[in-house]
């Protein structure tokens, strides 16, 4: 699939921006963050702002992006559609969450609750996203068990960095908060190691022969029906090479994962201000290894559609 | 509304046989013809006559080598929408801009209500829908609806312009939801197959496989020819003197 940069900046962004938001509604009403006025402009700020910069980019990847408000009527039966209604929907609490907390000084009473309520629109939102492509057919690589949990997990893994980093940035981080967005970390590796793996071991039930109706023996594709790439390939036919690849999940594992995580480890271990400049470089490098992954994610799908070509 | 009607009163599709469709382009040209005048007009053409062409299609002619125990053969295979009954393709979009009408089962698109976010052609296994990227929509074969109910054409031209114009009559129209109609009856008498039954999209159209080859036809003409050895014999003494 043609990874379009609309599209994998939005999935990383608002996957990055719903994951603290939901942090900051659960804890910060919780009483576990501070109600302090900087702290909370930045943080929900950052969340809100990524979200936002998430959507609009999606909104560039339209044709006819002066009808999007049409998006929000078929959420009985289109994942898309749900996604968009469950992002606006969001922004009501969020909203009167970031209210509450920042500009009131407030975390009980209808701010806790905003706060939750926020938290749980965040989550069904990435959920949503995550089913535009687990509910895909025609891709088995993403019409898989692992795509969904894998969206959720990311999100709170990148989510729990970026407010690892915040806490810290303004001198009220805790050992309790590097250790879980290290142990989050952890968990994120581990689960794009076994997509990779289950991705490399799939085999499809979909082939030339069940393509074309043409029973047993093989079939090859003699010639395409034009000379040049159409939509179809340009869209559907992404290919790189396999070394191209490996390189790339190598790129992915170092910036999202292991660097995040020594850097996490060695947080954990130095005092302030050290620990708050290596959290930040744990953020920003893990936000371009996030950019990578999810490049990878498009750039690796197969679609049943290359089948017609032979490719 | 993208959620798809629990019943349809018919199902129109195409039957198309792979026995004797002989990839003449025809039905691809006929279709671009009649159809970027049509009720998704205009199939727009970028770059036409230079290095870089692309345009929309609703219909595309691939050719495959089959090779089994029989023997190979040469198979031409055109590629349109299949209008199936559980089309994933209507059920993703976000706008109704995509449906299935409840009276024929035909997959249609309302250009005005689409907003070109793609999906759909992910959701289709069968490439059936290419974006059009000058008007900034999705495009899709409408299986002729400004044809077939047409009062303005002869009624023997009530028929998609890919099958009026198909010269060895490897493309056919009808009501496949009705057992007794000719279209389900050819289908029923050559064994008609569905493209990736597997996926569970139920297409509508039905492909006619080749019929099976006979030992009465000569599947290769000839023997494949040796090369000559180099040493002795006759024939190594012909290549000797010809090589000379």
């Amino acid at each position: 699939m043609h990874p379009a940069f609309s599209v994998v900046f939005f999935t990383t962004a608002t996957g990055a921006g719903y994951g603290l938001l939901a942090l900051l509604g659960v804890l910060a009403g919780q009483g576990f963050v501070p109600p302090d006025f900087w702290f909370g402009l930045v943080g929900m700020g950052l969340a809100l702002g990524l979200i936002s910069a998430g959507l609009l980019s999606s909104a560039g990847h339209l044709g006819r992006p002066e009808r999007a408000w049409r998006a929000f009527s078929q959420w009985r039966s289109s994942w898309l559609s749900r996604e968009g209604v469950a992002s606006v929907a969001t922004f009501v609490p969020a909203g009167l969450f970031a209210v509450g907390w920042v500009f009131l000084g407030r975390t009980n009473g209808w701010v806790a609750v905003a706060g939750l309520l926020a938290a749980v629109g965040a989550i069904a939102t990435v959920c949503t996203t995550g089913m535009i492509y687990a509910s895909l057919k025609p891709i088995a690589q993403w019409h898989s068990r692992f795509t969904l949990p894998g969206y959720l997990i990311f999100s709170a893994m990148s989510g729990s960095v970026i407010l690892n980093a915040l806490l810290q940035g303004f001198a009220v981080g805790s050992k309790t908060m590097v250790a879980f967005s290290l142990l989050l970390t952890f968990f994120g590796w581990g689960w794009k190691l076994a997509t990779w793996r289950y991705n490399d071991r799939l085999e499809i039930p979909t082939n030339a022969n069940t393509a074309t109706g043409l029973a047993g023996g093989t079939v090859r594709s003699l010639e395409w029906p034009h000379t040049e790439e159409n939509y179809l390939l340009k869209e559907m036919g992404f290919r790189i090479a396999r070394k191209h690849k490996a390189r790339l999940r190598q790129i992915t594992q170092v910036l999202a994962f292991a660097l995040p995580v020594s850097l996490l480890i060695a947080a954990l271990a130095l005092p302030w201000p050290y620990a708050a400049v290596l959290s930040a470089f744990a953020t920003i490098a893990q936000f371009a290894g996030m950019l990578v992954e999810r490049w990878l994610f498009f750039a690796e799908a197969k679609h049943t559609v290359t089948l017609y070509y032979g490719r | 509304m993208t959620c798809l009607p629990a019943h349809t009163d018919k199902k129109l599709g195409l039957v198309i046989d792979l026995d004797t469709c002989v990839g003449c382009q025809a039905c691809v040209t006929a279709c671009k013809e009649w159809n970027t005048g049509g009720h998704m007009a205009p199939l727009t053409d970028i770059d036409p006559y230079g290095g870089d062409v692309d345009g929309v299609w609703f219909n595309r002619v691939h050719s495959y080598e089959h090779m089994t125990e029989m023997g190979g053969r040469t198979v031409n295979f055109p590629r349109s929408c299949l209008h199936c009954e559980t089309p994933a393709c209507v059920t993703v979009c976000p706008t109704g801009a995509s449906y299935k009408r409840a009276s024929d089962g035909i997959v249609l698109v309302d250009e005005d209500k689409c907003i070109g976010c793609k999906l759909c052609s992910w959701a289709c296994p069968y490439g059936a829908r290419e974006f059009d990227t000058d008007v900034g929509v999705m495009k899709k074969c409408t299986l002729c609806v400004d044809r077939i109910y047409n009062d303005n054409l002869a009624e023997e031209d009530r028929v998609p312009a890919c099958v009026a114009a198909c010269p060895t009559s490897a493309r056919h129209f009808g009501d496949l939801g009705d057992p007794a109609s000719a279209i389900s009856q050819l289908v029923a008498e050559r064994g008609g197959v569905d493209l990736m039954p597997e996926l569970g999209y139920q297409p509508t159209n039905k492909y006619l496989p080749p019929r099976a080859q006979t030992p009465r036809a000569a599947s290769v003409p000839a023997p494949a020819l040796e090369p000559v050895r180099a040493e002795g014999g006759f024939l190594g003494w012909v290549d000797r003197m010809l090589s000379h």
